[in-house]
């Protein structure tokens, strides 16, 4: 031994130890599937993109939303967030509010005018979508992304489909839609407008298009049978919410009576108390049974519009309507009770559903209708091939964030089809459930701040009833985000290995395990604060 | 519109770092060029807390002293697991000395250190002794008053975990009450550690008035790391007591280790705080209280206490020694109660 005076080993010489031998189970670095990335229809990463956002890198949140759903300004507006229903959050105290910041980064981009990212190259192909709704429109900008020509054939005069005819503005400002619309036709997009497309083999042909995505959706009013007297005024709710926006508003007199329990019963009811007319809902079950959220009846009832529980309508006069009692059975089926009323009513608004019109599909081969919606396999194609579809003409779930996530889908099987492949996705990471996580480690949302946002959140004529978050409450809001599942950088496994053999990357690059030295003890599955690392047996 | 008094960083300073902060304000630990002044290698056992918790103190001293430091270390533990012939895992001046004169040996090392600077023959350099309770609360207890008696400049970081733990398991005056040790009561009425036994050296260091006292544990990096940079920034007598819960001897999982601590400390069986001069400064506050059996059942010390007959009588002391610790420390915000 050649060393100095009273010194008799080498610093760290224990790195000769390579105690991870004693190991017998291994911790493993993953990505878990959090349970708003499972929720959302439209396939976003929502957890991906609060991570920029809760850094203030909004353009790189909105550039990692929009890969997904081109309309985060619509999306803040009127989707149902149902991510927030299944965020982990909510179990610790109040979910986060993803709608409100996805509502923030849609309209900074608005303002800042930011462009959606461009094709890297073209395809040569050339793809008709057929409807210039949510769904036709998500496809036709996710089909250009990939680099096909994309063509988009509407009926209507007007972009949006749906969500300019069947959403009021006070839930979606017209400028906003517009706005959102026009991004994804500066990418290349044709828009050919009040071009009904009557057979759509004969226009796939005059067009020589390689394949072509259905969108038309549900416009037809569904109709009741419903005695009536010739004087009777009897609409439907799609072609009032329609007329709105034409210059001829519908005339619906002072008491109206909207028939039906579903989201579009309270849009037409809300729209006409903004006409200055009384409505009155007329639901034959109850309200814990009907179809529309509970959040839009709230703010309905907020807004004085009143509803009749538990009735049918039985006959229409030409000021007054007749009403017949129901009562619920043991099956929670509403049976008539022969008990009558008579309301008075200067017009009926039906808003019983919607059916397809699938005119365009008459004589194409291989296609199958059933219920009044088209067939189609799981990579959205009907049975024509090369003719896919998606939106409410396919059996789903009817609402915008389904019809944009039907778009995306039908957009990469598309591309695959028209390359002769398959689109596979990719297999599903295991869900990041409350049970992994370590809620310990993250910070109380402070008391005086979270009463102050939900005002905000909350805040109510045709004026939008939802406001937005500033700046600093957005940020607020994407920083309450668990990452779940996903590493975020916090540094716990680093820190508190006793064995010190986790290597910190750097900033970005994350972690890895130094297997030589580690024993195995799990403290940093433990204190894993987002559940991003799962131990995994050793093969002894 | 402005609504934002209060800054929020996701985790805050609850995880070891904290990519939203500035890497000012970022702990020790989260630094990617941190001293690792016990690096890997050590024969601990899986989920160590005292190897984790001598890491957490030393790296954050050694920062604090920019590197300037010499550490004595008690035999225990710590000394066995680290320094096995001819290896070390140690990455700073060290010396290993007796079971029980490790403050002297501090004593001595800083008063060469002295000695030294007014000769001009060397800089500063700080003096820190560490050893477990065993060296500290018994067997190096004479050595250790007599530092702090003398105020010696030297930091004193004690790091709990209840027993002589690589000898078997044997019992300490820092063993709490109702804890199975290899020397305690095996069977009878009330098996374990007896009540009204050992001794919480912290309130005995602050009996001495020097100036500094703080309580820590591995489960609140921050705060420890926050100790030992305050206590390196004072001179004199200073004691750290660290809780390191130890899995071969409590009998815990190895990944519960950090867990454990937490525990300890939101049911307030372990108090965290910190004094100046013989006075109580600061303490810790319980975020989520929990019940002791929490923090009991976890460890098989403790399973006699949960058998077929709970033994209800002697886990309602323990809770009672929290509750007391709880009214004594002020541990609950006055909101939280």
């Amino acid at each position: 031994m050649d060393k100095p005076f009273a010194i008799t080993l080498d610093p760290g010489s224990s790195l000769a130890n390579h105690t991870g031998s004693w190991r017998t189970s291994r911790p493993v670095y993953i990505d878990r599937l959090p349970p708003c990335n499972k929720q959302c229809p439209a396939g976003e990463d929502i957890q991906g993109w609060l991570f920029h956002a809760e850094s203030g890198d909004y353009e790189s949140a909105w550039r990692h939303l929009t890969r997904d759903n081109p309309f985060p300004a619509i999306m803040g507006r009127v989707c149902y967030h149902t991510c927030e229903g299944a965020c982990n959050r909510g179990q610790i105290d109040e979910a986060v509010g993803i709608n409100s910041v996805e509502h923030f980064l849609g309209d900074e981009a608005l303002k800042l005018g930011w462009k959606l990212t461009a094709p890297a190259s073209e395809s040569g192909k050339n793809v008709l979508v057929v409807g210039a709704g949510p769904s036709g429109m998500s496809a036709a900008y996710h089909l250009r992304r990939l680099g096909h020509s994309v063509t988009v054939y509407e009926a209507g005069p007007l972009l949006g489909g749906m969500m300019r005819f069947g959403i009021p503005k006070y839930r979606l400002p017209r400028d906003v839609l517009e706005a959102e619309m026009q991004r994804v036709v500066d990418l290349g997009v044709t828009v050919k407008l009040n071009s009904k497309v009557d057979n759509i083999l004969t226009t796939m042909q005059e067009g020589k298009f390689d394949a072509a995505f259905l969108a038309v959706g549900a416009h037809i009013g569904k109709r009741a049978r419903i005695p009536a007297g010739d004087a009777a005024k009897i609409v439907d709710a799609i072609s009032v919410l329609r007329s709105m926006e034409g210059e001829e508003k519908p005339m619906l007199g002072r008491r109206v009576v909207v028939y039906g329990g579903g989201n579009t019963a309270i849009d037409v009811a809300r729209t006409a108390k903004r006409m200055g007319a009384e409505p009155l809902i007329v639901y034959r079950r109850t309200r814990d049974k009907m179809p529309a959220h509970d959040f839009e009846m709230e703010e309905a009832i907020q807004e004085g519009i009143m509803v009749k529980w538990l009735s049918t309508i039985t006959q229409a006069e030409e000021s007054s309507l007749t009403i017949e009692k129901m009562a619920l059975d043991d099956k929670g089926f509403p049976q008539p009770t022969g008990e009558f009323e008579t309301i008075e009513a200067d017009s009926l608004v039906l808003a019983l559903g919607q059916d397809v019109d699938l005119g365009l599909l008459e004589g194409v081969p291989g296609l199958e209708v059933s219920d009044g919606v088209v067939k189609v396999a799981p990579n959205m194609m009907t049975g024509h091939p090369g003719i896919f579809a998606g939106g409410d003409m396919v059996p789903a779930e009817r609402n915008v964030t389904v019809g944009i996530g039907h778009g995306k889908q039908a957009a990469r099987h598309i591309d695959a089809w028209l390359r002769g492949e398959e689109h596979v996705p990719a297999p599903q990471h295991e869900v990041a459930v409350f049970e992994k996580l370590n809620p310990w480690y993250y910070a109380d949302a402070p008391k005086t701040v979270r009463p102050m946002l939900d005002i905000i959140r909350r805040q109510s004529t045709f004026d939008e009833v939802q406001g937005g978050l500033d700046e600093s409450t957005a940020l607020f809001e994407a920083r309450r985000c668990l990452s779940c599942g996903n590493c975020f950088e916090c540094d716990n496994c680093y820190g508190v290995c006793p064995d010190n053999a986790v290597i910190k990357l750097g900033p970005g690059k994350r972690f890895e395990f130094n297997y030589d030295y580690c024993k195995g003890c799990g403290m940093c599955v433990a204190e894993c604060p987002c559940g991003a690392i799962k131990m995994e047996a050793e093969e002894i | 519109m402005s609504f934002q008094p209060v800054h929020f960083y996701q985790t805050g300073t609850f995880t070891v770092g904290n990519r939203l902060l500035e890497p000012s304000e970022r702990s020790v630990q989260a630094n990617i060029q941190r001293t690792n002044s016990l690096n890997s290698g050590h024969r601990a056992c899986q989920g160590c807390g005292e190897a984790l918790g001598a890491r957490y103190a030393i790296d954050a001293a050694m920062n604090a002293a920019r590197g300037r430091l010499i550490a004595a270390n008690a035999t225990g533990c710590l000394e066995v697991f680290s320094t096995p012939y001819p290896e070390t895992s140690w990455q700073i001046p060290w010396i290993h000395s007796l079971f029980g004169n490790t403050a002297a040996v501090a004593t001595g090392i800083a008063a060469a250190i002295k000695v030294k600077r007014q000769k001009g023959q060397m800089g500063d350099v700080r003096v820190v002794a560490q050893g477990g309770d065993g060296g500290t609360t018994d067997i190096g207890f004479g050595c250790l008053s007599g530092m702090f008696e003398r105020n010696d400049d030297v930091l004193y970081i004690c790091y709990d975990n209840g027993g002589y733990m690589n000898t078997g398991v044997q019992r300490s005056s820092a063993t709490p009450p109702a804890a199975r040790t290899a020397t305690t009561m095996p069977v009878g009425p009330e098996p374990g550690n007896q009540f009204g036994q050992g001794k919480f050296v912290p309130a005995i260091a602050m009996a001495h008035e020097i100036p500094y006292v703080a309580t820590a544990t591995v489960a609140d990096l921050r705060d420890l790391e926050y100790k030992v940079t305050k206590a390196m920034g004072m001179r004199g007598a200073r004691y750290i007591h660290i809780l390191v819960p130890c899995p071969l001897g409590w009998g815990a999982a190895s990944e519960d280790t950090i867990l454990l601590a937490r525990l300890a400390k939101e049911t307030g069986i372990f108090p965290v705080f910190e004094a100046e001069n013989g006075e109580v400064t600061d303490v810790l506050k319980i975020r989520r209280k929990q019940p002791v059996e929490a923090y009991l059942k976890r460890q098989k010390r403790y399973a006699h206490l949960f058998g077929k007959k709970p033994a209800v009588e002697t886990i309602a002391r323990l809770q009672a020694a929290a509750d007391k610790n709880i009214r004594k420390y002020g541990l609950l915000d006055q909101e939280a109660n």
